[in-house]
C-alpha cells in the first residue's frame, strides 16, 4: 500500500487534525472501529503468557514470604535512566520493561521527602546508603523539606490534630496520568520537536511564570530524551511513530514506565488506551501481521507489567491505603460526544487478561459506563464483574459533559481530559471533626489542644439546630482557608522539589489544573445534623466542659434511606464546603473540585475523631465515601444509592464514591426456571428420564435472570 | 387508607421479575414451622403507610424498576386485603408491574364479598407467587397450622381466571422432600394452565436467630438446612410429575 505520510507507522490511517498537531482524540476519532460483536473471537493465554505467570506467581510467594518486599533500592535513586534493562524471561517476553534492573526490586525515589524514603527501607528491613541521606538532607532539599519551611504553625496543627488528614506533604501527590499514547503515535523526537517549540515561544519577558514555564519545559525536554535512552537500553529506538501493534504497546509502556521510574505518586494511573492501541490492532489484523492469539498475547504481556509495578512504601502509608496499590487505573469504553461508542475488540482483550492471567486489583480496569454502551459489551462486563470481581464502573453520560471524550480517571474516580487537564490532589478535611471543633470552639475533642480558631463553644445540654448550623458554617469557614492554603503550600514545593518531568513531558503546554479537595465523614455530619434537628441531642462534658460525648434521645432520619430530609441536609453541607473552598486563591490558576471518596482511609479518620452527635462512638470508623453509615441504610440498596445520587456531582467534580458489596444471591436467582407457558421447559429432558418426543417439547431454554436490570436503551 | 407496613425494600430481586419494590405488610394467620420472618406474624401493628405513599416512594426511583415493579408479600398480604387493592388499583393506573406474594391461605370458595374484593384485586395483579407449603392436607397442618384445601382451591381459582402464577415450594430434609409428596405436589400443578415459573427453595436456618430475638421456640431445632442439589432434584421429581399429568391429560 503506497503510503502518503511521512512515517511507515502511519500508513493506512485516515487523516486528521492529528497529523498536524499532537491531537490524540482527533487520531482516534478518525481511525477506531466500533465492536458490536460479543466475546466469542478472544483467544487464551499462550504457553509463554502461562510460563511468565507462574515465574510470577512464584516471585510473589518469595515476596510474601520475605515480609512484604523482596529486594530495595538502597543506593541508587531511581531516574529515568538509573537501572539497565530488567526481564522476567527475555525470550519469552513480548513486552519488556520494568523499573528497576530485575522484577520485584523496589526502586528508591527520595525526591518527595527522604525521611518517608528512608523510612521506607528501614521498615522493610533494609537501610538507606549514608550518603544518599546526606545528600538529601544537606545538600538537596526535598518537597517534604520545602513544604515544612513553608507551613505555618496552624496548618501543623490541623495536620497533627487529623483536622486535616492524609495531606500528600512527605510523598508523591500523584493523579497526573501523562498521554502515554503520544509516545507510540509520533514518537519521541516529534514530542520533543513540539516542546522546542513551544519553549521558543514563551514571553521575553521574564516573569516569574515564564521562568517556570522555560525551566519546566526544559525538565520536559530532559525527560523525553531520558525517555529515548531508557527504550534505547532495552534495544527499541522510539524517536519515530510505533509501526505495529506490539511497538505501540512497547512505545507506551515505555511512556508509562518513565513515569512510575521517576514518580512514587499516590495514583499512578495509565490513562484511556484500549481504543487507540486497538486502531493498530485493526491494521495488523488486515494486513496479516499479527494474529489474534498474538496479539492478546502483547495485551496480556502488558497487562503482566502493569500488575508488577511496585513501590518502596512504609506500613503507616500501606494503612492509610488500606494495602499497597498502585491505582494504574485504565479507563475503558465510553461513548464519544458524536454518539458513537468507544468499545473495541481491544477493550475484550483488556478485560480478558482477568481470565488469562486471573482476577487482581491492578491494573484498575474502569468501565466508563453509558447506558448507550453495546448490549453485548454490557453483558460481558456483568459477566466479568459476577466472575473476576475486578472491575470498577464509573458514570460516563455525567462525566462526558464536563471532560469531554477522551478523558482518563487516576487512581478511583478522578477524572480528566488526557493530555490536557491534570489535577493536584488534596487529599481531605475531617468534617466530622469540623462539627465537634464548632461545638467545642475549636479545641480538640481528642488532643483537647486549641486547634482551630476560639470561636464561642456551645455550653446547652441540648443541642439545637440553628445554632449548631451557624457555628458549623463558621468553623467550616475557617477549616476551607486553612486547608486550601496548605494545599498551595504542598503544590508548590512539589512542582518546584518533585517536578513530574515525563508525565508533564505527555501534555499540552496549556493545561488546566483541578485543585482537588476532598470530604471525609459526610454521612457522619449528616446524620449528627438530622439527629440534632429531628431528635434529641444531649451533650456529655468532660470535667473541663468539653463535650466529648453525645447521647441521642429519639430517632432521626438518617442519610441512605432516600429520605429527603437528611439527604437535603448532605447536600447542603457538600455546597457550603465548595462555596468556602472557592473563596480561596488557589495555586497556578488552579480550578477547585472536590471528592467524597475515601474508599479505605475513612478508617484512619474515624480513629482520630471522638464521637459524635449522630451517636458514632470515639474512634469508630467513619462510612467509606458518601456511603452511609453502617447499618443505618433499612430500606435496600436503591434507597441507599438513591441517597447518595442525590449529590450534587457540580460540588464534587472530583467524584463520588459509594462502596457497595452485594453476596451473589442478592442479585437474583441463577438457577430459577422459567417455563415461559411452561412448554418452553428450561431443563434437560433426559434429566427427567423423558425423551422429547414422549413430551414433545420443543425448545429448552432457560431465560437467564442475570441481566434483567440492564438497560437496554 | 392506611396499611399496617412492617417494612420495605428498594432492591428486591427475588420475589419476581426484574428488581422490585418490595413491600412487607403486617401480619399473618399461618404459622409456618420454618418462617424466617417471625416478626410479621402479629396484626394491626408496624408503620402505618398509605397506599400513596408507597407509590411516591416507588417513583422516585422508578428508574431502577423498568423491567421489575411492586411485589407485596408479608407476613400474609392478603389479610389486608382492601389496602393491597387500593395499592394495586394506583400501581395499575401508573403502569407499574403488580406482583403479589400469598399463602392463599385466606381464600374460600364460594360467593362472598371477600371473594368479590378477590375478583378486582386479581383484575389489577399481573402476577402471584403462590407459595404451596406442603400438598398434604395433614403435613400441612401439621406444618403451618391449617390444612391447605383453600390453598389448593386457591389455585384453582387462578387457573380459572388465567392469572399467571410462579410457584414457590420449600424443601425441608425430612418434612417435604419425600419423592412422592413432590410427585403429588408435580401432579396437582400438572392439572393448571397458568403456571409460568417454579421455584424450588432449599430450606435455610436463617430465621433462628430472629426466633431467639423474640423470644420464640424454634420448632425445627436440630431440622438440618436443605443444600441446592436437594432442592434442584426435587424440582426435577416435581416437574417429572408435572409433565406427567400433563401428557396424560392430552392423551
Amino acid at each position: 500500500m503506497e503510503n502518503k505520510y511521512l512515517y511507515e507507522g502511519w500508513r493506512g490511517f485516515q487523516e486528521g487534525s492529528w497529523v498536524r498537531e499532537i491531537d490524540l482524540r482527533s487520531f482516534i476519532r478518525h481511525n477506531f472501529t466500533m465492536y458490536d460483536g460479543d466475546e466469542s473471537f478472544l483467544a487464551g493465554p499462550t504457553q509463554n503468557t502461562l510460563d511468565l505467570w507462574d515465574q510470577v506467581m512464584d516471585l510473589t510467594r518469595q515476596e510474601r514470604e520475605a515480609g512484604g518486599v523482596l529486594d530495595m533500592d538502597t543506593k541508587v535513586i531511581s531516574t529515568i535512566t538509573s537501572h539497565g534493562p530488567g526481564y522476567l524471561n527475555k525470550d519469552k517476553e513480548t513486552i519488556v520493561g520494568f523499573q528497576t534492573d530485575k522484577p520485584f526490586k523496589r526502586a528508591m525515589m527520595p525526591y518527595g521527602g527522604v525521611r518517608m524514603a528512608e523510612k521506607a527501607c528501614a521498615d522493610n528491613g533494609y537501610t538507606m546508603d549514608p550518603q544518599v541521606k546526606e545528600f538529601f538532607t544537606v545538600h538537596r532539599k526535598t518537597h517534604n523539606a520545602g513544604v515544612f519551611d513553608a507551613y505555618t504553625p496552624e496548618m501543623r496543627a490541623c495536620r497533627s490534630s487529623h483536622i486535616i488528614t492524609g495531606l500528600p506533604d512527605a510523598y508523591g501527590r500523584g493523579r497526573i496520568i501523562g498521554d502515554y499514547r503520544r509516545v507510540a503515535l509520533y514518537g519521541v523526537d516529534r514530542l520533543i520537536a513540539d516542546k522546542e517549540e513551544q519553549k521558543d515561544r514563551t514571553d521575553s519577558a521574564m516573569y516569574a511564570e515564564v521562568i517556570r514555564d522555560r525551566e519546566e519545559l526544559s525538565e520536559q525536554i530532559k525527560a523525553l530524551k531520558d525517555l529515548k535512552k531508557m527504550a534505547a537500553s532495552y534495544g527499541f529506538d522510539i524517536s519515530l511513530p510505533a509501526k505495529d501493534t506490539k511497538e505501540a504497546i512497547q512505545w507506551l509502556y515505555f511512556g508509562y514506565l518513565a513515569a512510575v521510574k521517576e514518580q512514587n505518586g499516590a495514583a499512578m494511573s495509565l490513562g484511556r488506551t484500549s481504543t487507540f492501541l486497538d486502531i493498530y490492532a485493526e491494521r495488523d489484523l488486515a494486513e496479516g501481521t499479527y494474529t489474534e492469539s498474538e496479539i492478546q498475547e502483547m495485551v496480556d504481556h502488558f497487562i503482566m507489567k502493569l500488575r508488577l509495578i511496585k513501590f518502596a512504601r512504609t506500613p503507616e502509608y500501606n494503612a492509610l491505603f488500606s494495602g499497597d496499590p498502585q491505582w494504574v487505573t485504565e479507563s475503558l469504553a465510553g461513548v464519544g460526544t458524536c454518539g458513537k461508542h468507544f468499545v473495541t475488540k481491544m477493550s475484550y482483550r483488556y478485560l480478558h487478561t482477568l481470565y488469562n492471567l486471573g482476577p487482581s486489583p491492578e491494573p484498575n480496569l474502569t468501565v466508563l459506563w453509558s447506558t448507550r454502551l453495546p448490549e453485548n459489551f454490557k453483558r460481558y462486563c456483568a459477566k466479568v464483574s459476577i466472575e473476576t470481581s475486578s472491575l470498577q464502573y464509573e458514570n460516563d453520560d455525567m462525566m462526558r459533559y464536563t471532560h469531554g471524550d477522551d478523558y482518563a480517571i487516576a487512581c478511583c474516580v478522578s477524572s480528566m481530559r488526557v493530555g490536557k487537564e491534570m489535577q493536584f490532589f488534596g487529599a481531605r478535611a475531617n468534617l466530622a471533626k469540623c462539627l465537634l471543633y464548632s461545638i467545642n470552639g475549636g479545641v480538640d475533642e481528642v488532643s483537647k489542644k486549641q486547634v482551630g480558631p476560639k470561636y464561642r463553644p456551645i455550653t446547652s445540654e441540648y443541642l439545637e439546630y440553628d445554632e449548631v448550623m451557624e457555628r458549623f458554617d463558621a468553623m467550616m469557614e475557617w477549616l476551607c482557608k486553612v486547608y486550601v492554603n496548605t494545599l498551595n503550600v504542598i503544590h508548590y514545593m512539589h512542582d518546584k522539589y518533585c517536578y513530574e518531568k515525563i508525565q508533564m513531558a505527555l501534555h499540552d503546554k496549556k493545561v488546566t489544573r483541578w485543585f482537588a479537595t476532598g470530604i471525609a465523614g459526610l454521612s457522619v455530619v449528616a446524620d449528627s445534623l438530622s439527629a440534632i434537628k429531628y431528635a434529641k441531642v444531649r451533650v456529655i462534658r468532660d470535667e473541663n466542659g468539653l463535650a466529648v460525648d453525645y447521647e441521642v434521645e429519639g430517632d432521626f432520619p438518617k442519610y441512605g434511606n432516600d429520605d429527603d430530609r437528611v439527604d437535603n441536609l448532605a447536600n447542603m453541607i457538600l455546597h457550603k464546603f465548595m462555596e468556602h473552598i472557592r473563596k480561596n486563591h488557589t495555586y497556578r490558576e488552579s480550578i477547585p473540585t472536590t471528592s467524597i471518596l475515601t474508599i479505605t482511609s475513612n478508617v484512619v479518620y474515624g480513629k482520630a475523631t471522638g464521637a459524635t452527635p449522630d451517636g458514632r462512638k470515639k474512634g469508630e470508623a467513619f462510612a467509606p465515601g458518601a456511603n452511609p453509615m453502617h447499618r443505618r441504610d433499612e430500606k435496600g440498596a436503591i434507597a441507599s444509592l438513591s441517597s447518595v445520587a442525590k449529590l450534587s456531582f457540580k460540588d464534587a467534580q472530583d467524584g463520588i464514591s459509594n462502596t457497595f458489596s452485594i453476596i451473589p444471591g442478592a442479585l437474583g436467582k441463577d438457577d430459577e426456571l422459567f417455563m415461559g407457558d411452561f412448554g418452553d421447559l428450561g431443563v434437560e429432558l433426559s434429566d427427567l428420564g423423558l425423551t422429547p418426543d414422549e413430551l414433545e417439547c420443543n425448545t429448552c431454554a432457560a431465560v437467564p435472570t442475570l441481566f434483567e436490570g440492564l438497560d437496554a436503551e | 387508607m392506611d396499611g399496617y407496613v412492617h417494612s420495605t425494600e428498594s432492591f428486591g430481586t427475588v420475589d419476581g421479575p426484574g428488581v422490585r419494590f418490595v413491600v412487607f405488610l403486617q401480619g399473618c394467620p399461618m404459622r409456618c414451622q420454618y418462617c424466617h420472618n417471625p416478626d410479621t406474624w402479629q396484626m394491626n401493628t408496624g408503620n402505618r403507610r398509605s397506599a400513596q405513599s408507597l407509590i411516591q416512594d416507588y417513583e422516585r426511583n422508578k428508574a431502577f424498576y423498568n423491567k421489575g415493579g411492586i411485589t407485596v408479600t408479608g407476613g400474609e398480604a392478603l389479610m389486608q386485603i382492601d389496602f393491597v387493592l387500593e395499592l394495586f388499583t394506583l400501581a395499575k393506573e401508573k403502569g407499574i408491574h403488580t406482583c403479589l406474594d400469598t399463602s392463599g391461605i385466606t381464600y374460600r370458595p364460594g360467593t362472598s364479598s371477600y371473594n368479590e374484593k378477590l375478583d378486582a384485586l386479581m383484575k389489577v395483579t399481573d402476577l402471584v407467587l403462590l407459595d404451596i407449603k406442603h400438598i398434604d392436607p395433614e403435613g400441612h397442618k401439621v406444618l403451618t397450622g391449617h390444612d391447605n384445601a383453600g390453598i389448593l382451591a386457591f389455585a384453582k381459582y387462578l387457573d380459572e381466571r388465567q392469572v399467571d402464577v410462579w410457584i414457590r415450594h420449600v424443601v425441608v430434609p425430612g418434612i417435604t422432600d419425600d419423592e412422592t409428596l413432590l410427585a403429588r405436589l408435580g401432579a396437582f400443578l400438572g392439572t393448571l394452565s397458568n403456571i409460568k415459573a417454579l421455584d424450588v427453595l432449599p430450606y435455610h436456618v436463617m430465621g433462628v436467630t430472629k426466633y431467639r430475638q423474640l423470644g420464640i421456640d424454634y420448632p425445627l431445632d436440630g431440622v438440618p438446612a436443605a443444600t441446592k442439589d436437594q432442592a434442584a432434584k426435587a424440582k426435577m421429581i416435581i416437574l417429572a410429575a408435572y409433565w406427567r399429568q400433563k401428557k396424560a391429560q392430552k392423551a
